[in-house]
């Protein structure tokens, strides 16, 4: 008996669980994480760290100048934490990476918009088609809680 | 046996880093208690009663989703919480298991300066401030 005629099927099937087993490297669910330790602890006490390429870099200065209005919260921040955070979000934003997931999110964003609602991309609904009772689970708490499901979402990984 | 020094250089240094921990929190409170002479010349020492009183009376004046403390701290100070609007994990705010709370002034003035708006629905005074860092001390 030959295993010679099972090599390329077998090497398909292994190309393949590993593109699963790394979505990091397969593309689409894969989302560059924040790695600036600022932007981190500043965002990241209150809310996950959203990456920034969900959003077009105009969003995220648009929202850097109107945190006493965010979301209906003032979260005002000394001046120097608000430059460095825009300089990181901005460097980083969707059109500046414009490849992969933060490709399909610009899609969606008219020419010129400053977006501020991540949840509200098409091609975020497009993916959360689900009855209001799952929305309505205690630990879910709100649309923008990636991590209530997406256990590694802060690290990029959105399985 | 390099990492078996470092282990007990860590262990060795921990008290260390618990009372520099204290003192920076007693900075904190000795700099409330002078805002709060400042307001009233004959404010009283801080209370840790007022405190927990002040972590578990439900408010009307700010977020109704966070009426008290308690919406995101859980009624244990000494449990972690939850963020009620975005369901972001919070670390127990009890001093005795979370001892990293109350160090960083900027960052204490930062935290109460939203929270006070958000759940009394008004700013807090360096009394009550000091109040709460106080019962939570004791936690």
């Amino acid at each position: 008996m030959s295993v010679r005629p099972l090599t390329p099927t077998f090497t398909l099937l292994a190309a393949v669980l590993l593109l699963l087993a790394c979505p990091a490297y397969a593309g689409d669910d894969w989302m560059p994480p924040v790695r600036d330790a600022t932007v981190q602890k500043e965002c990241g006490t209150c809310h996950m760290t959203f990456q920034p390429g969900f959003l077009p870099a105009r969003s995220w200065s648009r929202m850097m100048g109107s945190l006493s209005d965010h979301f209906g919260e003032d979260v005002t921040l000394m001046n120097d934490k608000i430059e460095i955070i825009r300089a990181y979000l901005t460097a980083n934003a969707g059109d500046v990476v414009n490849q992969g997931r933060a490709a399909k999110y610009m899609h969606w964003v008219a020419p010129g918009g400053t977006p501020q609602r991540i949840t509200e991309n098409p091609d975020f609904l497009r993916k959360h088609r689900f009855p209001e009772s799952v929305w309505k689970d205690p630990k879910v708490v709100t649309k923008s809680n990636c991590l209530a499901c997406h256990s590694s979402a802060e690290r990029g990984v959105f399985k | 046996m390099i990492r078996r020094l470092m282990l007990a250089a860590v262990v060795a240094a921990l008290p260390l880093v618990v009372i520099a921990a204290d003192a920076r929190r007693d900075a904190i409170l000795a700099d409330y208690a002078a805002k709060a002479r400042a307001v009233d010349p004959g404010a009283t020492a801080f209370s840790a009663q007022r405190g927990e009183t002040l972590f578990r009376t439900k408010w009307t004046g700010g977020d109704p989703r966070t009426a008290s403390c308690t919406a995101c701290h859980t009624a244990d100070p000494r449990a972690p919480g939850q963020n009620a609007k975005t369901g972001r994990p919070i670390e127990p705010v009890a001093v005795s298991v979370n001892p990293k709370r109350f160090t960083d002034p900027a960052t204490v003035e930062k935290q109460f300066t939203r929270d006070c708006k958000n759940v009394l629905g008004r700013e807090c005074t360096p009394l009550e401030k000091g109040d709460y860092i106080t019962f939570m001390a004791g936690q």
